[in-house]
């Protein structure tokens, strides 16, 4: 039997009706109140209407991933029951609004009515509806009780006059809900008070861009990419950045490139039918050696796919979009927190290697809120591309000279006597186009030779769980944090299970994995796609047979799912949660 | 664009100053010669230091221009030019930001950039060689080739009307909009010059014939005429009026209007990580 230590809350309802504002403000409060969380949530693609769900996962322990089954289920409406009563724990809680739905018969758990509509008219106006139940069910299950009011006085922040009502609501279902006889065992308080960042994925990439000396943004809206730029478009100006809403993708690239190649530090963010459009571009950055940083957003695809669901299906059009040999660097968070440290290396290593680089999140990672423990500032420097060192002499200057370390000293515009052109075109050493065969060679070797030491790095893995196991889980971006929740599990039923996240796609870090396979006997690759495209590539890469285990469901691995097939490789039962 | 007086600086670059020591790929008597000169000359006129210029292009022969310049040159993908000017310019606005490339950069892989290119109206002096035909890839139809015109890629004639990239930008609110000849060097210099000098996008349309797969130097000869001293370039109408002749082919400057004016921006301060993360302390 494996305890749980955590409390799951999902909120669901029809888009419009406030059900994701009391995730939100939940999830918020509980943050605030000291508690780790972690939110996931569902919207519908379209404007209006369709079924939402906001969850909460909250706990005094670090979360990681979504939690395996709602423990509590709040149903604004009948069809809210009727799409998510199949993901409840055995022993799980529903709360229903009775002036919507009457309790379903089939559901013989602990029930508890709120008339949440009722309850905020009650108390001065029905739009109070979601603070209303935001009361409620703090007031049965704790998660931020102490910090309600601050929440809803700093999301009604301007809006004095709905303020008093919106308290009231929120009284009158604190009220409500302790006139319930408490049944269940679901209580959440935090154990101490905690200075942390509560932040999405999203912010943190802004943040750590910021942080990185961004001084060019280009993008064009999409879906789940739009709030980084629109963090940006606030923040570039008040630094004295360029900032640019571009007319599309190939603009948004290219503009970062024109920045780039003036000096700057330039990103674009993007999800993969933009991705789609950059891939030339990106061969010319890696072909021209111009640093840019992309970041693409996954969502479900191909085409326009499923445009609010997660999916980790861009690996390889990250690793290999565009024609010809064109080098570049993948990096892929699993966390919040790792947002904003890959968002810095992201750009650290663009001006080092002068290459494009490319950061692959998630569309549950974009939107997700987590808790943050403060980032060490100290930790992070500020790696600039090489500049050619002291006066030069006309005509001399080799903007591909051929370097021990095969990086070339890069110039800005507005040097005197380094005048060249950026071309697209093979060329030699001064960057005059230059298509002998012994050329192309040595500058497709350079192009790739500079960023080979990189696969020795140790900076861009993560090592978790036993140092030997039978199972090792090597895993990617999001993957990572059920695959955690996975091990920590197995852990407590003394099932040793060994996990390594990889952080850098490309170039692989091969002696990290090559180490790691050593200490295990069977390697299981879990990831969110069809194809197994990260098993794939540590296969051709390494040479070596792994096992794909792969959900193209466009929701996220729980880690009971992983624990599963953990299980299923030691020969073992199904694991069974408390 | 950097501040340097046109008239009254003392010379010191000529017109040779801006070559590069590239021999250009093009073929004799191509019309991309005399806007390579032209261009040298309306350098050497605005007397622009080589280090602080900066020439844009995207792919195919006229777009090779920028190597042959002893300028900085950003020589991009095919029609992506413009926004790699764009950015280039926003990022480094101390710079002199030329964009420069042919018909199917500009008006038909590139041509979704050209209006939002114009419409920015940033300070960026476009010229674009238009030979009415794909000259790098041995002769197939351009968007601005004329309607029955028979190529290797329409032997049939070509179906569809030629466009009229002057209208377009104009529409788009480009703040300079001219068409020079390359025959006519000493006229293009001057309008490159007076591109140059605006402070918003300057649009300059250059007919610049091939002399290998669509020779146009005659026909364009027979057609080209000045814009006659009484057009007003300040006349949107009468410029869109110009712009759409198709019968003849007017030179000059059709219109120029002032730049926009910069929107009040933040006075911009030094970014503070800790002071931007406590925004998000719990």
């Amino acid at each position: 039997m494996i305890q749980k230590e955590d409390v799951v809350i999902r909120v669901a309802g029809e888009s419009g009706d406030g059900s994701s504002a009391t995730g939100e403000m939940l999830a918020q409060a509980a943050a605030r109140s000291g508690l780790h969380v972690f939110t996931f949530r569902t919207t519908p693609a379209e404007i209006k209407g369709g079924p939402v769900m906001f969850q909460v996962r909250a706990s005094n322990s670090p979360v990681r991933s979504m939690g395996d089954a709602v423990d509590v289920l709040f149903a604004f409406n009948r069809e809210a029951w009727d799409l998510h009563h199949a993901d409840m724990a055995p022993n799980a809680v529903l709360l229903y609004d009775p002036e919507e739905f009457d309790l379903p018969a089939e559901f013989t758990g602990i029930a508890y009515p709120a008339p949440i509509g009722q309850i905020a008219q009650a108390a001065g106006n029905r739009r109070g509806k979601n603070v209303a139940a935001l009361g409620v069910v703090a007031a049965l299950f704790g998660l931020g009780l102490n910090k309600l009011e601050d929440i809803v006085r700093a999301k009604l922040g301007k809006k004095a006059d709905l303020l008093e009502s919106n308290l009231a609501a929120l009284r009158a279902g604190i009220e409500y809900a302790h006139q319930l006889a408490k049944r269940d065992p679901f209580w959440m308080e935090s154990t101490g008070e905690h200075d942390r960042y509560v932040m999405t994925g999203n912010q943190a990439i802004v943040a750590g861009a910021l942080h990185a000396g961004v001084e060019f943004f280009a993008g064009y809206p999409i879906t789940p990419a739009s709030d980084i730029m629109e963090g940006m478009a606030a923040m570039l100006p008040q630094i004295g950045g360029g900032y640019l809403q571009a007319e599309d993708e190939i603009a948004s690239i290219m503009a970062c490139i024109g920045a780039s190649y003036g000096g700057k530090r330039a990103m674009t963010a993007t999800s993969g039918p933009g991705l789609s459009l950059m891939s030339e571009a990106i061969g010319y950055a890696s072909m021209t050696e111009i640093p840019v940083v992309i970041v693409d957003a996954q969502r479900g695809g191909p085409s326009t796919g499923l445009p609010t669901k997660m999916e980790q299906s861009d690996l390889n059009i990250a690793l290999h979009g565009g024609h010809g040999d064109s080098p570049r660097i993948v990096l892929a968070p699993a966390s919040v927190a790792e947002c904003f440290h890959l968002t810095v290396w992201a750009f650290n290593l663009a001006e080092q290697y002068q290459t494009p680089v490319i950061v692959l999140s998630d569309y549950s990672l974009s939107f997700r809120t987590e808790t943050v423990e403060p980032f060490d500032l100290s930790k992070y420097p500020r790696i600039d591309r090489l500049r050619p060192n002291g006066e030069l002499a006309a005509k001399q200057y080799r903007r591909y000279e051929l370097t021990a370390n095969l990086v070339s000293p890069m110039v800005a515009p507005g040097v005197a006597y380094a005048q060249y052109t950026a071309t697209g075109l093979e060329h030699n050493e001064f960057g005059n186009p230059d298509y002998t065969p012994a050329n192309h060679a040595i500058m497709t070797e350079k192009r790739w030779g500079k960023l080979a030491p990189l696969q020795h790095s140790r900076e861009y893995v993560r090592r978790f769980g036993a140092e030997r196991a039978k199972v090792g889980l090597i895993c990617w971006g999001t993957t990572a944090g059920p695959c955690r929740g996975a091990v920590y599990l197995a852990g407590q039923e003394d099932l040793p299970v060994a996990m390594l996240q990889v952080q850098m796609l490309s170039p692989l870090p091969v002696d990290a994995i090559n180490e790691f396979l050593e200490q295990v006997e069977i390697v299981l690759v879990p990831e969110v796609n069809f194809q197994g495209q990260f098993a794939k590539l540590l296969q051709a890469e390494l040479g070596i047979k792994v096992r794909s285990m792969t959900k193209y469901t466009g929701m996220p691995f729980s880690r009971l799912e992983i624990l599963r097939q953990i299980h299923a490789l030691h020969g073992l039962a199904e694991p069974v949660l408390a | 664009m950097t501040a340097v007086p046109i008239t009254s600086a003392p010379v010191v670059y000529k017109p040779s100053d801006y070559r590069s020591d590239l021999k250009p790929i093009w073929c004799p008597g191509c019309g991309d010669f005399g806007v390579l000169a032209a261009i040298q000359q309306a350098l050497a006129a605005a007397q622009i230091n080589p280090k602080d210029l900066a020439v844009v292009s995207g792919i195919g022969c006229s777009s090779r221009l920028p190597g042959f310049l002893q300028t900085y040159g950003l020589h991009t993908v095919h029609g992506r030019a413009l926004p790699a000017a764009i950015g280039l310019k926003t990022a480094r606005p101390d710079l002199t930001v030329m964009a420069v490339g042919g018909d199917g950069d500009f008006f038909s892989i590139g041509l979704g950039h050209l209006p939002h290119a114009a419409r920015r109206d940033l300070d960026i002096t476009v010229v674009v060689m238009d030979n009415a035909i794909y000259g790098l890839t041995k002769g197939q139809t351009s968007p601005t080739s004329p309607r029955g015109h028979v190529t290797k890629s329409t032997p049939y004639g070509q179906s569809a009307q030629p466009l009229h990239p002057l209208a377009i930008v104009l529409a788009s609110g480009a703040s300079f909009v001219a068409r020079g000849f390359s025959s006519q060097p000493k006229q293009l210099a001057e309008l490159i010059k007076a591109g140059l000098a605006h402070r918003g996008f300057a649009f300059i349309h250059v007919l610049s014939p091939c002399v290998t797969f669509y020779d146009t130097y005659k026909l364009y000869k027979e057609l080209v005429y000045n814009l006659p001293d009484t057009h007003d370039p300040s006349d949107l109408d009468a410029a869109m009026h110009y712009a759409v002749e198709s019968e003849r082919l007017p030179l000059g400057i059709f219109y120029r209007r002032p730049p926009l004016e910069p929107l009040p921006r933040p006075t911009p301060k030094p970014f503070d990580t800790q002071a931007y993360l406590n925004r998000f302390r719990a």
